[in-house]
Formats: structure tokens, C-alpha cells, sequence
């Protein structure tokens, strides 16, 4: 695991360490008297059994008491840590997050921006069954996406998460943001990216979503606020000039190709 | 088996079994039961680990070289399936039923027919089962968890699926009530609740775990039936469902489960240790109300397995503190078991090895739990490798290594033959080795980021993956060994005399001659005898 780049994924990176150095001195412990014991007391060695030692109240206390305080120990930064993650209040741009058989829906809910990401060409190319391409020759085999989500620096991005089909999980282990996108539900998630970590971070779907699960990646480009808004605007621009001639042309396609469809049901 | 006269020598009336085929189909011998439950286990235990080496095979190094990702899915769904239904829980009922009738002075399990029907109702679930790999669309493919949606997505497979679960469920229900009335009302006079011995005392809580938890699977597969072919909407967001309440309902059922498939080796290590410790078990009574407050506490725990679901705080805040509570009684027993083998004289024949190495790393799967508890961090580790190297940790050199120590342990009594020790010790090393070699790394895989059911990966992961892999066709081939040495041990085993066969044994099935007659405890055992083998 990473620290990421994001204030909650340092947090949980923390927690994560913390919690696994507490393990390897309980492991080194008990580990020790187990190792000890084998060590020590062997027949072998001519060690005879203490048919009495077979129970000790205040040992038996100790050993119970000592890891209650261990616990709380570990459960009152993890209770903390997880009110922050939480609290989806004061968010400066909301994404819906649309997960499907196999790819991901944007959409940008203020702007209508709305885009599909999925699988980048060369990957899907490589990756079918004796493809003949090596996955090394393949640039971020796996994790590299058609479309990234785009999001700015320094704000705090609410994400909007659901599924299409069956249930996909929204995974970037360097926002450590992972959120089920389940059909029906609107889950929510958030992160806010330090100001000095723009860049591209990679996830993939973490819930068993069907025959392509393993190959629905995440890819999130972070730039600056400026790039952003700039990319934004275009977006926006695009799409616009994009959905206007065909809007303009679509209405007699539509209706043709709806009296036609209605023509075959009839005979 | 064991040789007939044998048997007419030490007891004269327990000749009386058909012979032939009408033995196995007509049993309703415990000893018989028990030993195809056995023999059904080990075959299942093969056929699943066969799909664990496609699994390994394909994700040796990145690129898509065998299957189609669709038969990979199948492979991990039906591994889960075959190896916690068809394994390891038939595997203990076996045990269960050899053992329980000895331990507690009993004649024979207390319904016999009942015990025939819940064994033999087993071979016809598990050939409905591995039939869907024949049929239109493939096995199921959609993980042993079964999720709605995605579950019905599933063609031909899916009532065969619902329908060999609702017969394996059928078939653990019948062999749990069987276990609870024989140890209720077959313990032999003077045999309290408070000298059984740990293996009956972890049986009699499972089998309650069992009782209580079969059924709600039942309801939920039930439910996953009616909206494929009925047009109900129990788990259709589209009618007015939720797919997040089957999750709910599913791991209500899946936590005790887990418990199921552990405490049986909890019982067993508990056994095995102050034997060749030559010493009584440290603090019994804690024993007992550890596992007891286990299966407690893991009615209430079951969303620990969905905490990405997207719960309110409260409920996340409730599910992260039940489960980190487990740790306490967890941590009594292995300390417990430390402090039987501190000032004891110990000797280290195969079932204790196999025992210790489920001491030590049954202790770091219970690690990985803990970090599991803890919230914030399982946003990182849920459904990656890491919980993948979690699971396996307590379920192969956790319950598969108490299975396999259970059975060195009990084998010479079974068949009174001695194995050879020298091939138990590799079977053992070999699978000591290997099962580390295979699960460690995966701890590494999961945190650097690989999702679990994945037939493919990111070239980054290729290194440990294939460490990985190398371990698993390791210790695949090690297991060989085992079916070879058990069938050696029963044709040309060295023949054992005394009835206690390990030095330090106590118990009442160590009263009994080796092998253990096809009838036993006619006569319930003497106080003296029962309070000779409460060894505590």
C-alpha cells in the first residue's frame, strides 16, 4: 500500500501501518513463547511434564485484558478517520459514476459533460486468449482507459456512484476510494487531491461484475484548477456541437426508423 | 478395511454387516458413514484443487494464455464451492461421525438411517453441481457468494446451482441434528457436559451454527430462484428489491459459516496438543466458553464482508467494533494452546506438526483479520488479494491442516495399521513450504493493488503472482501424497498392538482396541474409565 495522495489515504495508510506494526510485536511475542516452548520443553531433551499447570486466574485476566486495551487502542483513530471519510458535506463538484458491463459512465452533474471510459485499444487488443502481444510491450497493460475522469486539484470531488447492470465497485487505491456501484442505490464517496499532486492515478473495478471484470480499469488525470476548468469548458463546447447537428437531422431518421419498426411488427 | 478376524476375536457379535456393495449404500454404521464421508471429501478436495491449478496456471504470467476469462470465473466460483461445501464441511462431518460415538461412549450416532440419507444425499449435489460445467453458458461464474444481479446472469447452471445448494444444505442440517442428539443423548453415563473432550464440545457449537444458518441460505437462494423464474423482485432494484439485502442475508449465513469450517479444527488442535505435550489442555473451561462466545459473536458480525456496500457510520462503527471483539476469545485459545505446550515434554510426530503449523499460521490469517476489522483500511483490502491470502490462511493451513492433523492422529485407531511416518513428515514439510510460498506473496499482491477475481492483471503484479502459482503446483502435488500414504497404511501398515496409540493420549476412544471393533461401547464405559480420559 502507498501513502496516496489525498489526506484520507494518507490517514488510512497511517491506520494501515500502525496497525500491522501492532501485529508483528503481538506475533513476535506469542510467536516467541510458541518457539520457546517447542525449543525448550521436547522429550527428546529429557523435559518432564508439569501435569499441574492447568489453569491460572490472573494469567487467564491478563490475556484478556490486555487485548481489550490493544483494541480500543486501535478502534479510536480508525473511528475517527472514518467519521472524516463520511462526512460528504461542503463538496466543490459532484460526478455521477455509472458502472457497467464493462466500462465506466461519467457525468459531470453541473456542467452535462457525460462521457463513457473504457479499456484503451491496445490493451483489449493485447488481452485475448494467445493475443501473441506481450503485456510488457503494452503501455499500462490493463490500467490505461480511453476517456480518464478529469478532475482539479485541491477541491473536494463528490462522487455520485451506481451501476447499470450488476454491481461493480469504484476503486483508486491512491485516493483510497473504494465505493460499491450498485444498480439501484446511489452510493457516495469523495476526495480532494493535494494541491501539489496533480497527475493520472489508476484503479480498477473491485467487485465481481461478470466475464470482463478484470478488464474495466479506472483512470483519474488530476490537473491544476486552471486545466480543469479549461478542459471543461471544451468539453462542454464539444458536446455541445456534437449533439446540435444531430439533434437538428435526428428528428425525421427517428421517425422514419419508428414507422418502419412499427411497419415490421404489423406484417 | 481391517482384517475380519480381528474383529471376531475382540468382539464376537460385531461381525453383523452386510457385505459388498449393500454395506456402503445400506450403512448405517457410524463407522462406515463416517468413512465415506471421508473418502467423498478427499475426492472433492482433488477435484477442486484441479480447478485451483487452472486458477494458478492462468495467472502465472500476464496475457490471457488458457481459458476465456468467462471459464476462469467458473473455476474460482466452483473452487469456493467444491472446497467449503464438498470438502471441508464433509470432511468434519466424517471426522464427527467416527469420532463423536467414541469420544462420548455411544454405541453409534443416534439416528443411523437419518446419518445414511444426510451422506448419501451428498454424491447426487455434487454431480448436479459439476454437471453445469457441461451445459449451455458454463458453470456458475458469478463467485460462491452468488450476488444478484450478476448471479442471474448466470444460464442453464443457475437452478442447478440453487438446487445442489439446497441439497448440500439439506445434507449439513440432517448431519447437525444427528451430531446435537447423539451428543445430548448418547453420552455414556458419568460423561458430563464438562469432560467431553474439546473435538465433541467445538462439534456440538457448530452443529447449533449449522442449524441455525443453513436455512437462511436456503431462504436466500430460494429467493435468487423465484426472481429468475417467478417475476419476483426480492432483489431487483428495477421492482422495488435490493440487491444489498441478499448480501445481507448471505453473510448472515456466510460469517457463522467460516466458523463452521474452523471450529471442528479448534477442537481437534485442542486434542492433539496436550497429547503430545503430555500434559492436559491449559485452562479447558475458558476453551469451551471461547468457542462458545466465538459462535456467539459471529451472528453478529456478518457485514464485515460488505463494508464497501456503502452502510450508514453507526452501522459500520457497530460491524468494525463486534468483529474486532472476536480477537479476545481468539486470542484465548491460542494462548491457551501456547501455555499446554510451556513446561510439557513435547515429541513431534505428524498430527502435532500438522497442529503446530496450524497454531502458528491459523495466528497470522487471524492477524490479517484484525487489520480486516479496522474500517478505513478494508476500503483498501476488500476484495483484493490481500483477502484472498487472508481466507486462505485460515481455511488451508487452518482447516485443511487440522483435517489432515486429525486424520494422522486418528488413522492408526481407524484401521489399526501405523502409517510410515518418514512420508507423513514430507507430506507435511512439503505442504508447509508450499502453502507459505503460495499464500504469502498474495498478502503483497493485495496491497500493491490486485483486485481478486481476476483472470489477468497489470504487468506489475507478474512476480509474485508466479511465486504464487509455483507455490500452489507445489503444494498440489504434495497432497498427492496423502490419498498414496493413507492407502498404504490401510493394505500394508505396520500393525498396531496397544489401544493407546500415542503415549500421551487420553480420551475415551484410546480405551478402545486398535482397530476400533465395527460395534463399540455396548456397554457405556465405567465412571473410572470416562474420568481416566477427562484428561483436565
Amino acid at each position: 500500500m502507498t501513502p496516496g495522495v489525498t489526506e484520507i489515504s494518507r490517514e488510512i495508510y497511517g491506520l494501515h501501518m500502525e496497525i500491522f506494526w501492532i501485529c508483528v510485536i503481538i506475533a513476535v511475542i506469542v510467536f516467541g513463547a510458541m518457539i520457546y516452548s517447542i525449543v525448550t520443553y521436547r522429550k527428546s531433551k529429557g523435559a518432564v511434564a508439569d501435569v499441574t499447570l492447568v489453569h491460572n486466574t490472573t494469567v487467564e485476566l491478563i490475556w484478556t485484558a490486555v487485548p481489550v486495551a490493544i483494541l480500543v487502542f486501535m478502534a479510536i483513530p480508525a473511528a475517527k478517520t472514518l467519521v472524516k471519510i463520511e462526512d460528504n458535506t461542503k463538496t466543490d463538484l459532484s460526478i455521477k459514476v455509472t458502472g457497467f458491463q464493462w466500462g465506466w459512465q461519467y457525468d459531470y452533474l453541473d456542467s452535462g459533460v457525460a462521457y463513457f471510459s473504457r479499456l484503451d485499444r491496445q490493451s483489449d487488443t493485447a488481452r485475448h486468449l494467445l493475443s501473441g502481444i506481450d503485456p510488457n510491450s503494452v503501455d499500462h497493460y490493463l490500467l490505461n482507459v480511453d476517456k480518464p475522469l478529469v478532475v482539479p486539484v485541491d477541491s473536494k470531488v463528490r462522487l455520485l456512484i451506481t451501476g447499470a447492470d450488476v454491481i461493480h465497485s469504484w476503486w483508486v487505491p491512491a485516493f483510497g476510494v473504494k465505493k460499491d456501484a450498485i444498480p439501484g442505490f446511489v452510493n457516495e464517496a469523495w476526495f480532494k487531491v493535494d494541491t501539489d499532486k496533480p497527475g493520472v492515478y489508476r484503479g480498477q473495478c473491485a467487485e465481481l461484475c461478470g466475464r470482463d471484470h478484470g478488464f474495466m480499469p479506472i483512470v483519474v488525470d488530476v490537473r491544476s484548477k486552471e486545466d480543469f476548468q479549461a478542459w471543461l469548458k471544451q468539453k462542454a463546447e464539444e458536446q455541445k456541437q456534437a449533439a446540435a447537428p444531430a439533434e437538428a437531422s435526428s428528428a425525421t431518421p427517428t421517425a422514419a426508423t419508428a414507422s418502419t419498426q412499427s411497419n415490421a411488427g404489423t406484417t | 478395511m481391517a482384517e475380519p478376524h480381528a474383529h471376531a476375536a475382540e468382539h464376537a457379535d460385531s461381525d453383523h454387516k452386510p457385505h459388498g456393495w449393500r454395506r456402503w449404500v445400506y450403512a448405517t454404521n457410524h463407522k462406515d458413514i463416517g468413512t465415506m464421508y471421508l473418502i467423498f471429501a478427499c475426492t472433492m478436495f482433488f477435484i477442486g484443487g484441479a480447478m485451483a491449478m487452472v486458477i494458478r496456471l492462468e495467472l502465472f504470467k500476464p496475457g490471457m494464455q488458457f481459458v476465456d476469462p468467462q471459464f476462469f470465473n467458473s473455476m474460482t466460483t466452483m473452487h469456493a464451492l467444491m472446497m467449503i461445501f464438498g470438502a471441508v464441511m464433509p470432511a468434519w462431518t466424517g471426522l464427527a461421525n467416527w469420532m463423536i460415538p467414541l469420544q462420548v461412549g455411544a454405541p453409534d450416532m443416534a439416528l443411523p438411517r437419518l446419518n445414511n440419507f444426510s451422506f448419501w444425499i451428498l454424491p447426487f449435489a455434487f454431480f448436479l453441481l459439476l454437471s453445469s460445467l457441461f451445459v449451455p453458458g458454463g458453470a456458475p461464474a458469478g463467485g460462491w457468494t452468488m450476488y444478484p444481479p450478476l448471479v442471474l446472469q448466470n444460464g442453464a447452471s443457475f437452478p442447478m446451482l440453487i438446487f445442489s445448494i439446497h441439497l448440500m444444505g439439506v445434507s449439513s442440517i440432517l448431519g447437525a441434528i444427528n451430531v446435537v442428539v447423539t451428543i445430548m443423548n448418547l453420552r455414556a453415563p458419568g460423561m458430563t457436559l464438562l469432560r467431553m473432550p474439546l473435538f465433541v464440545w467445538t462439534w456440538l457449537i457448530t452443529a447449533y451454527l449449522l442449524i441455525a444458518v443453513m436455512p437462511v441460505l436456503a431462504g436466500a437462494v430460494t429467493m435468487l430462484l423465484t426472481d429468475h423464474f417467478f417475476g419476483t423482485t426480492f432483489f431487483t432494484a428495477a421492482g422495488g428489491g435490493d440487491p444489498v439485502m441478499f448480501q445481507h442475508i448471505f453473510w448472515f449465513f456466510g460469517h457463522p459459516e467460516v466458523y463452521i469450517l474452523i471450529l471442528p479444527a479448534f477442537g481437534i488442535v485442542s486434542e492433539i496438543i496436550p497429547t503430545f505435550s503430555r500434559k492436559p489442555l491449559f485452562g479447558y473451561e475458558a476453551m469451551v466458553y471461547a468457542t462458545a462466545s466465538i459462535a456467539f459473536l459471529s451472528f453478529i458480525v456478518w457485514a464485515h464482508h460488505m463494508f464497501t456496500v456503502g452502510m450508514p457510520l453507526a452501522a459500520e462503527l457497530f460491524f468494525m467494533l463486534s468483529t474486532m471483539l472476536i480477537a479476545i476469545p481468539t486470542g484465548v485459545k491460542v494462548f491457551n494452546w501456547t501455555t499446554t505446550m510451556f513446561r510439557g515434554s513435547l515429541t513431534f510426530e505428524p498430527p502435532m506438526l500438522f497442529a503446530l503449523a496450524f497454531l502458528f499460521l491459523f495466528s497470522i490469517g487471524g492477524f490479517s483479520g484484525l487489520m480486516l476489522a479496522i474500517v478505513p483500511a478494508d476500503y483498501q483490502y476488500q476484495d483484493t488479494y490481500f483477502v484472498v491470502a487472508h481466507f486462505h490462511y485460515v481455511l488451508v493451513p487452518g482447516a485443511i491442516f487440522g483435517i489432515m492433523a486429525g486424520v494422522y492422529y486418528w488413522l492408526p485407531k481407524w484401521v489399526g495399521h501405523m502409517y510410515d511416518m518418514t512420508l507423513a513428515k514430507w507430506h507435511f514439510w512439503l505442504s508447509t513450504i508450499f502453502v507459505n510460498v503460495l499464500f504469502f506473496p498474495q498478502h503483497f499482491l493485495g496491497l500493491a493493488g490486485m483486485p481478486r477475481r481476476i483472470p489477468d492483471y497489470a504487468v506489475q503484479f507478474t512476480d509474485w503472482n508466479m511465486v504464487s502459482s509455483i507455490g500452489g503446483f507445489g503444494f498440489g502435488l504434495a497432497q498427492l501424497l496423502f490419498p498414496y500414504l493413507i492407502w498404504k497404511c490401510v493394505k500394508s501398515g505396520q500393525r498396531v498392538t496397544s489401544n493407546k496409540i500415542w503415549e500421551g493420549a487420553h480420551g475415551l476412544e484410546w480405551e478402545l482396541p486398535s482397530p476400533a471393533p465395527y460395534h463399540s461401547w455396548h456397554e457405556p464405559p465405567s465412571d473410572a474409565v470416562i474420568a481416566r480420559g477427562a484428561f483436565h
